[in-house]
């Protein structure tokens, strides 16, 4: 059998997050009750006009160059021509001509070191509606219809399929920290197709390629890029020819299917949309992007080793996600203890996330709540078995730790008379302890401290228990002399 | 006539000065639409009599009240295109597409002219969806021409023009993409504007071709003409293409004359091809300027042959993709009969448009299918930017440029012509919206049948003000000449 080998390139959709959509003022939210977010304009009333969304072009220009790309100061919003039930106007406004911007490249790690990823070009466009198919009828929601979204379009620069996640989640991460998107694949907040071919290796010229689509997580675009690559080395040997076709991917079959040949870009009949001039990207938005430019991982990283004097395992956890680093940031800048933060988010967290099944971007903790915490421990208010018990109702629940620990009682016990109380209690108790104890038993005054953390249910701490012990074991010899 | 001339300015002065009512001037507006309405067809829509006389209490009251007192326009009965979208108004573009479609919103002109208490009597017939320049091809039959008898209207707006002729309105919008206000104006007898591209929002207009659409008047007199339109003009937020202009007040000067302009006279638009009637209206229009002591030059404009097929390709690419979103999915005509989707829009559009809609909707498909678009369509907008360039050159060293409006006064209704001897009549008119720039169609002068003709006047972008000073000086030495 000959050898092949794979080259896939990516077309990455990201919606940004604007609170409006892309060419009208419709809420740009997720869900929402079918055809409540629309207008005459994203429904394609006759006499509608598209005007575009100022927030949605800086996202767009943030991304841009947060991939490294040229930033067009004019790029134009064109129509693509093609008749669809989701696509209200039977035409979708997106930048085929003049994108907005061009030639960037991103570096992933590989197992044979860093690789960089050209990407071709990132252009502007309109979401179109959603079909529902339920009770073999089909509706049309078109809450999504005019959501701003970028296309990512890369070069066919991967050669495997762990390239290609290597590469997304450096992109989502960045896009995240840009705040520009949530990037979740299961709301479609980020969907990507993978074109892929093969070609014998040593051969030069590419190979016929197809696209997949309906990939709906990173798994699922693995596994599809390993059974794409099988199916088409098989055609192959067989004596067959590759179709240049879209497929779509069957999550639960762990198959594809060819879904249409693809269209060549006559077909779309693209021209310049008249209803919209040229879009401009001035210094000032420049400017205004640059400002609001965040800290990206790469540099987070450094600035944590160096600034808190965390490893870099450490470091590089914590940074994974847009989520984890502000919360571990807020806590720091509220309790200066970047340490004790790092090691509550590092195994506690950690702990909660796997036993719930949930992601990092799903956490919710208040950074005052954590914070507040960490003050308790260091104060002496609540020790650590108590903290973490009050943690994970923090983590679940989103308690007010201060009103959870009161409510439960769970403060150290601090008042000298109760513990004294307490003492002379135990003291009269265990007769046989405080006489092994005068016999010169040191041991017998842990087994003392002990019974009184017991009475106290354990929220006292140990050194001034101790030392309370100790007096009144004073009191009582004295008394007897 | 009891309340002398049928001039919007005219009505709006009496009626805030207490000498006529709202009331009254939407009777005497309706009873010529009882009168004429059998015979000319003006209308798609007419609002009930009843609904029409207690919207003109309401606005009556609002009057008193001292409201519009700014107004040019306030209490005077307005037609509108049936392209302009009113709220809970039908607005069909006079297709069977849009039969017994009811706008859910209001297009910014509209809101402007409601803003400013104008009267809204109902929607006029068109060519469907502009498509047309007869308003033959409207789905809701063929309008009669008041000035014309016989004879076509002219169109797109052919509807707007004949209810100004007729006094089934006082004025009316109308819109153009290659001359469909000036045209059916010069054809019925009234003044016809073609404010410069984005002047006018489009937003809430049905759009035919966007790059060349634009919202105009039709009206009785020039004075009449600046007022409307410095009521529907202005920078809207929802029209990306619309702009902001340093002046709206188009009234301030317009007795001014035109004493020392310089007007180019283009000699192609003396050849042959035009009417001699026209010719010669043409000819005294440019002796009625020197009159008023303006230099009309003879010069040459060039480039006459490709102005049309430029013009039919541009607007029929942008039409195809505009009237896309008719599909009978979510408003408008759907078809009874379909077993799938793609059925269903393949005959919900087959049923819904007309011949001439299916033409240019099949013509500018092909204009910009695969490498159709350079050679057609790119080719376009590149000679249209050349052709501006000779409109710059001109405005260089003319204030204006006058010319026909169409070769001929208006035709018979129902003459068989080719559809090439149709598209050529545009050759005037559409110089003016591949360019930008404002141009008006004033009658001046009768043919031998005594039908109505119109001359046209081109200014550079943004000088309507300069354009209705020299339209003014045509309109007075028109009504000399009818003494």
């Amino acid at each position: 059998m000959k050898q092949y080998e794979a080259r896939m390139g990516l077309e990455v959709h990201v919606e940004l997050k604007t609170a409006s959509k892309l060419f009208c003022g419709c809420r740009a939210a997720f869900g929402g009750t079918a055809n409540t977010q629309v207008c005459p304009v994203c429904l394609g009333y006759p006499g509608a006009l598209p005007v575009v969304n100022r927030h949605a072009t800086e996202l767009a220009v943030a991304i841009g160059l947060a991939l490294g790309c040229d930033i067009a100061r004019v790029s134009r919003f064109d129509r693509k021509n093609y008749f669809y039930p989701d696509n209200p106007q039977n035409y979708q406004i997106t930048q085929w001509y003049l994108p907005i911007a061009t030639n960037g490249s991103v570096s992933i790690e590989t197992e044979s070191g860093e690789k960089k990823i050209r990407i071709r070009q990132m252009h502007m466009e309109e979401d179109a509606g959603k079909l529902v198919h339920e009770d073999g009828q089909t509706r049309i929601d078109y809450n999504r219809s005019g959501i701003p979204l970028v296309e990512i379009v890369t070069e066919p620069d991967f050669s495997t399929g762990e390239e290609v996640i290597a590469f997304l989640e450096k992109l989502r991460l960045r896009i995240q920290y840009l705040g520009a998107s949530d990037c979740r694949m299961q709301e479609g907040s980020l969907r990507v197709d993978v074109n892929l071919s093969v070609r014998e290796c040593g051969s030069s010229a590419l190979g016929v390629r197809t696209e997949m689509k309906n990939l709906n997580s990173f798994r699922s675009v693995l596994l599809a890029i390993e059974q794409e690559e099988k199916r088409q080395i098989a055609v192959l040997e067989a004596g067959g020819a590759i179709v240049q076709e879209t497929r779509r991917w069957l999550e639960q079959e762990n198959t594809s299917v060819a879904m249409r040949k693809k269209e060549t870009a006559g077909e779309y009949r693209y021209f310049p949309d008249p209803d919209l001039p040229p879009l401009i990207v001035d210094r000032e938005l420049l400017e205004k992007v640059a400002k609001k430019r965040p800290e990206f991982r790469e540099e987070k990283i450094e600035r944590y080793k160096a600034e808190y004097g965390l490893s870099g395992y450490d470091a590089v956890i914590l940074t994974s996600s847009v989520q984890l680093a502000t919360l571990f940031e807020e806590t720091t800048a509220i309790c200066k203890e970047p340490k004790e933060v790092s090691n509550w988010l590092m195994t506690e967290t950690q702990r909660l996330l796997r036993e719930q099944g949930q992601d990092a971007e799903d956490l919710s903790v208040a950074p005052e709540a954590l914070a507040t915490l960490i003050f308790y421990i260091k104060e002496g208010k609540i020790n650590r078995t108590i903290a973490k018990e009050v943690y994970e109702k923090v983590f679940l629940e989103r308690v007010d730790p201060e009103t959870y620990i009161r409510a439960n009682g769970l403060f150290m016990e601090e008042s000298a008379d109760i513990l004294e109380e307490t003492a002379w209690l135990v003291l009269k108790e265990c007769k046989k302890s405080v006489e092994d104890y005068r016999a010169g038993k040191e041991k017998a005054l842990g087994f003392l401290v002990g019974q009184m953390m017991k009475r106290l249910g354990g929220k006292a701490n140990p050194a001034r228990v101790t030392e309370c012990l100790r007096k009144c074991l004073q009191i009582d010899g004295a008394g007897k002399e | 006539m009891s309340h002398g001339t049928w001039s919007a300015t005219e009505w709006s002065r009496r009626i805030k000065a207490g000498e006529m009512t709202v009331r009254e001037a939407a009777e005497l507006v309706y009873e010529r639409i009882e009168k004429n309405e059998k015979n000319y067809h003006c209308y798609i829509t007419v609002k009930e009599k009843a609904v029409l006389l207690a919207e003109a209490e309401r606005l009556q009251q609002r009057i008193d009240n001292g409201e519009f007192s700014e107004s040019p326009i306030a209490g005077v009965p307005v037609a509108l295109k049936d392209n302009l979208c009113a709220e809970g108004m039908r607005m069909t573009c006079a297709s069977r597409m849009l039969e017994s479609f009811v706008a859910p919103y209001t297009a910014e002109a509209v809101r402007r002219l409601s803003e400013a208490g104008a009267l809204i009597i109902g929607k006029t017939n068109m060519d469907e969806f502009s498509m047309g320049n007869t308003t033959e091809t409207s789905f809701f039959g063929e309008t009669g021409n008041p000035a014309a008898p016989g004879c076509v209207p002219g169109g797109s707006s052919g509807g707007s023009a004949a209810a100004v002729a007729a006094g089934e309105c006082v004025f009316a919008l109308g819109s153009e993409t290659g001359g469909s206000v000036r045209q059916p104006a010069a054809h019925c007898g009234v003044v016809g504007l073609k404010p410069t591209y984005g002047t006018v929002s489009r937003y809430g207009m049905v759009a035919y071709a966007s790059s060349l659409d634009q919202i105009g008047p039709l009206t009785n007199t020039v004075e009449d003409c600046a007022a409307v339109l410095s009521v529907i003009a202005g920078k809207d937020e929802k029209d990306a293409t619309s702009v902001a202009r340093e002046d709206y007040d188009f009234l301030a000067g317009l007795k001014d004359g035109i004493a020392g302009c310089r007007v180019a006279l283009p000699k192609e638009y003396l050849a042959e091809g035009i009417h001699e009637d026209v010719k010669q209206a043409l000819l005294a229009a440019a002796a009625a300027l020197e009159a008023a002591g303006a230099t009309v030059t003879e010069t040459e404009l060039g480039m006459t042959e490709q102005l049309v097929p430029m013009y039919y390709c541009i607007a029929s690419a942008e039409a195809s993709s505009n009237l896309a979103r008719y599909d009978g999915i979510r408003y408008g005509h759907r078809t009874g009969d379909y077993g799938s989707v793609q059925e269903l829009v393949a005959r919900s559009r087959a049923e819904g448009f007309g011949a001439e809609v299916k033409r240019r909707i099949l013509l500018g498909t092909q204009v910009l299918h695969g490498e159709n678009y350079e050679n057609y369509y790119l080719r376009a907008l590149k000679t249209k930017e050349v052709l501006k360039r000779r409109f710059e050159e001109l405005f260089a060293t003319y204030q204006y440029i006058l010319a026909p409006v169409a070769p001929a006064t208006a035709p018979k209704l129902g003459e068989t012509k080719t559809l090439l001897q149709k598209y050529l009549e545009d050759i005037f008119t559409v110089p003016a919206n591949l360019t930008g720039i404002p141009a008006i169609s004033v009658p001046f002068g009768r043919d031998k049948k005594q039908h109505p003709i119109g001359i046209q006047l081109m200014a550079d972008r943004f000088c309507e003000k300069e354009l209705f000073r020299a339209a003014y000086v045509l309109e007075q030495a028109g009504e000399r000449m009818q003494k």
